[in-house]
């Protein structure tokens, strides 16, 4: 291996280990950014009375003098919440931390297939990090047309402050995160079809690999669809055409674009917004079923199920994306196609958690923190999932679109269950990305806050979305329907404000175990997959000697008669010490 | 090293190739079902000699008929047609610098690489001409009902932008630039590609190796050519 300075080290690495972690540091640093904007909004809907001039010194212009938080920077809030959580931490914070730790050492590969394409794919992730980031300090604000930038407030740079600069800068942002997600994409889909070792054959694969991989091409496929709808979106917004835009009067007068069509910008968008729910899923379950299946002792119940069931949520979740635009004017004929769709994906789904429950059935369960957030997964999976069934009614989402219920669903099924997989698995791997073990009690301290938090944060806002309450309103109190709600509002706000506090445990605990933590041993899970094969800190190369082969599949714990109750993969049958009968 | 797996027996840069390429095709195919939908928003002129406006979409065998030099005769799709003869050629030559590489004949990659080089150049040129042609519109313009500050006024149009279009809907004019010049770009950074080979070819780069660069490229140049021939048909023939 080459010598190595501080540069080629720890910023422009092409090590895959790095690069997980770049990813890891940087996903970090914006959920606390996205996670402080929602903690501003949430002080906005459940104190709408109260004066946020203390607020003055960090927002500047957006607190008026009578201390009221200013509507579009409101908007602009909710916006940049979506936008950040979404893309920046969920996909590439989970994905990109995941695909790049992991797949290398869990199919005993020496780097990824392409370093250098590898480390050019997170240098673009931070370009588009810092556009978005400069978008927030701008004068008018950063883009406020809601994280799915409908034209027309996305297409009209008049339209209101965000729909300016703010706009431009998030599309500029977006192009950026596009090519980074598009080169790690075929980087993590070539290494894991060329670069898996001697036996490893792809149904020898863990669970995570192969959810990596199916993410992996849902994003090589869905992300240029924005790339189209980014390229038309700015043309219009630029140079007068109207793909978007029909004929549109502002106060009383006409402007020159017609002939375009909103709907069409739904399509495009949502045809990568769907998939992209399952870029942001897809990963989490992956890491669940190795957390689940090493902490319950078991095989993971229903392998092959598993994998086809991923496949099968792959392959639907590119014929589900019009179930988000059942009200937006399209022909009522698709709303039942797409809805058939979307009530067929729910299957693979439950295949995923039957198989989880199954694989917990009779374990002998330890319950490390890890563990507990995969479990909370489930937990959400189930809850959330459920009112998908709900929302995938085209009948019934008439009532519940753009209600409080949505925002409820997609909080626990995408945003609780996504950022508990994250947890999970920087709990489970941590050892082996940084050589020590985080603090245990800590771990559980914000489990149980998290997990409590999340279910009292968006379990009420089901009864006010039913209630009708609609999402992005800037102020209850402004209309008597919604004042029997005013208390839940401010119950929600609290529980959030507790959560959001609970996560500086988590942020404690990473910086302090990285530098302070105990000491990891090669395998502290006693984990049957490759990447515990490697030195407890791994090198450039990961294996000193020869990468070792595979003789089994990744699930061979509690093998009947065996002396351990696990069984690496890298070794061989006439290894195994099996005991009399 | 150890053996790897290779199941389909294709390197580690040829399968991201071919993965960008799958990537680019839903790029391509958005910014067609795009045209499509705004194209059906609009009515099908259906007679034959019905003046353009901005309700019918054109025919466009209607718009495109000049060729340089004989612009006053009426020669239908012929100059897009010789464009798309000169791109499938220059893939020919691609094909067959490819095979030269295979048997590691330098020379034979260098010549063919270079008439490559001149088909790219010339179709891009070709639609320099075609580009101008069209923006420049008819000598006189024509005289059209349009749709503006909310009511209709009639107005002469020559030639055609973004936003003005004397061949019918501004949209139609609108998708023509965007999307032929989304794939020009493309034609162009082939060009380039091609040129860097062509330079390492000569320099005997690969020799030493092989010459799997010239067969990546090559993908990507067949991949350029092919989404021109859906391009074509979406916007010359039907």
């Amino acid at each position: 291996m080459h010598q190595e300075n501080f540069i080629t080290k720890y910023i422009f690495s092409t090590d895959h280990k790095m690069i997980a972690k770049q990813y890891l540091i940087t996903g970090i640093i914006w959920a606390f950014i996205g996670g402080m904007l929602s903690i501003l909004f949430r002080l906005q809907l459940g104190f709408p009375k109260e004066s946020l001039l203390w607020l003055k010194p960090l927002l500047g212009n957006w607190i008026s003098s009578t201390g009221k938080l200013d509507p579009e920077f409101y908007l602009a809030l909710v916006t940049m919440h979506g936008t950040i959580m979404v893309f920046f931490v969920l996909t590439a914070g989970l994905s990109g931390t995941f695909s790049n730790l992991l797949i290398p050492l869990q199919i005993g590969a020496r780097d990824m297939a392409s370093g250098f394409l590898n480390m050019l794919s997170y240098w673009f992730f931070f370009l588009s990090s810092i556009v978005m980031f400069i978008s927030l300090f701008i004068g008018t604000g950063p883009a406020g047309g809601g994280w799915t930038v409908y034209p027309p407030l996305s297409a009209l740079p008049q339209a209101i402050a965000g729909s300016g600069m703010g706009m431009t800068l998030w599309l500029v942002s977006m192009t950026l995160f596009i090519i980074s997600s598009l080169l790690g994409s075929i980087n993590y889909i070539t290494t894991v079809i060329n670069l898996r070792t001697k036996g490893m054959s792809f149904f020898r694969l863990p669970l995570s690999i192969w959810s990596l991989f199916f993410t992996a091409i849902i994003g090589t496929i869905a992300f240029p669809v924005l790339l189209a709808a980014a390229l038309l979106l700015v043309c219009d917004r630029s140079l007068g055409t109207s793909f978007f835009l029909s004929d549109i009067y502002i106060a009383g007068e006409a402007l020159v674009h017609q002939g375009g069509s909103p709907v069409l910008f739904q399509h495009l968008f949502w045809f990568l917004g769907h998939p992209e729910v399952y870029i942001v899923l897809l990963p989490a379950l992956g890491i669940t079923s190795e957390v689940i299946t090493t902490n319950a002792r078991k095989p993971i119940f229903g392998y092959k199920p598993m994998v086809i069931s991923m496949f099968a949520i792959t392959v639907i979740s590119f014929g589900v994306w019009a179930h988000h635009m059942f009200v937006s004017g399209m022909n009522p004929f698709l709303g039942a196609v797409f809805t058939f769709m979307t009530l067929i994906i729910a299957v693979p789904s439950a295949v995923k958690v039957f198989n989880y429950l199954a694989t917990l059935w009779r374990g002998n369960i330890i319950f490390t923190p890890a563990m507990l957030f995969a479990l909370g997964l489930v937990s959400f999976f189930i809850s959330g999932g459920l009112t998908g069934i709900f929302l995938g009614n085209s009948s019934l989402d008439i009532q519940l679109h753009d209600t409080y219920f949505v925002v409820a669903h997609f909080h626990l099924v995408m945003g609780g269950l996504s950022f508990f997989g994250m947890m999970a698995g920087v709990y489970h791997w941590f050892p082996k990305m940084f050589g020590r073990m985080m603090h245990q009690k800590l771990g559980y301290w914000h489990f149980w806050l998290t997990f409590v938090g999340v279910y009292l944060v968006f379990f009420p806002l089901h009864y006010m979305g039913i209630g009708g309450v609609p999402r992005r309103y800037y102020a209850f109190t402004n209309f008597d329907t919604f004042s029997g709600f005013v208390d839940l509002n401010i119950f929600v706000s609290i529980a959030a404000i507790v959560t959001m506090g609970a996560q500086f445990i988590f942020v404690f605990n990473f910086f302090y175990s990285m530098f302070r933590g105990q000491t990891a041993v090669k395998n502290p899970w006693r984990s049957t997959t490759l990447e515990w094969t490697t030195p407890v800190k791994p090198m450039h190369g990961n294996w000193p000697g020869v990468i070792p082969t595979v003789y089994r599949w990744s699930y061979d714990y509690s093998v009947p008669h065996a002396d351990t109750d696990f069984i690496p993969q890298h070794i061989p049958d006439k290894k195994v010490k099996i005991s009399a009968q | 090293m150890q053996k790897n797996i290779w199941p389909w027996k294709a390197s580690h840069g040829k399968l991201m190739m071919w993965f960008f390429l799958i990537s680019d095709i839903f790029t391509f195919a958005s910014l067609l079902i795009a045209y499509g939908f705004i194209r059906y928003l609009h009515l099908a002129t259906n007679v034959k000699d019905v003046q353009p406006s901005q309700i019918y979409w054109p025919i466009p065998e209607k718009v495109f008929h000049s060729v340089p030099f004989l612009q006053d005769m009426y020669l239908p799709l012929i100059f897009v047609g010789i464009m798309t003869f000169v791109l499938i050629l220059s893939s020919v030559t691609m094909v067959l610098a490819v095979d030269a590489g295979k048997r590691m004949d330098q020379k034979k990659v260098e010549k063919w690489l270079f008439w490559t080089i001149v088909g790219g150049i010339i179709f891009l040129c070709c639609q320099a001409w075609e580009w101008s042609h069209f923006i420049a519109g008819s000598k006189e313009g024509i005289w059209m009902h349009i749709f503006q500050q909310g009511t209709w006024i009639k107005k002469n149009i020559q030639g055609a932008n973004l936003t003005i279009n004397e061949y019918g809907p501004p949209a139609f004019a609108a998708f023509f630039f965007v999307i032929t010049g989304f794939h020009g770009l493309h034609v162009l950074s082939g060009v380039v590609l091609n040129i860097i080979i062509y330079y390492r070819t000569v320099v005997g780069y690969y020799q030493k190796e092989n010459y799997l660069m010239v067969e990546k490229v090559g993908l990507y140049w067949h991949f350029v050519d092919v989404v021109w021939l859906f391009v074509f048909t979406f916007f010359y023939l039907i």
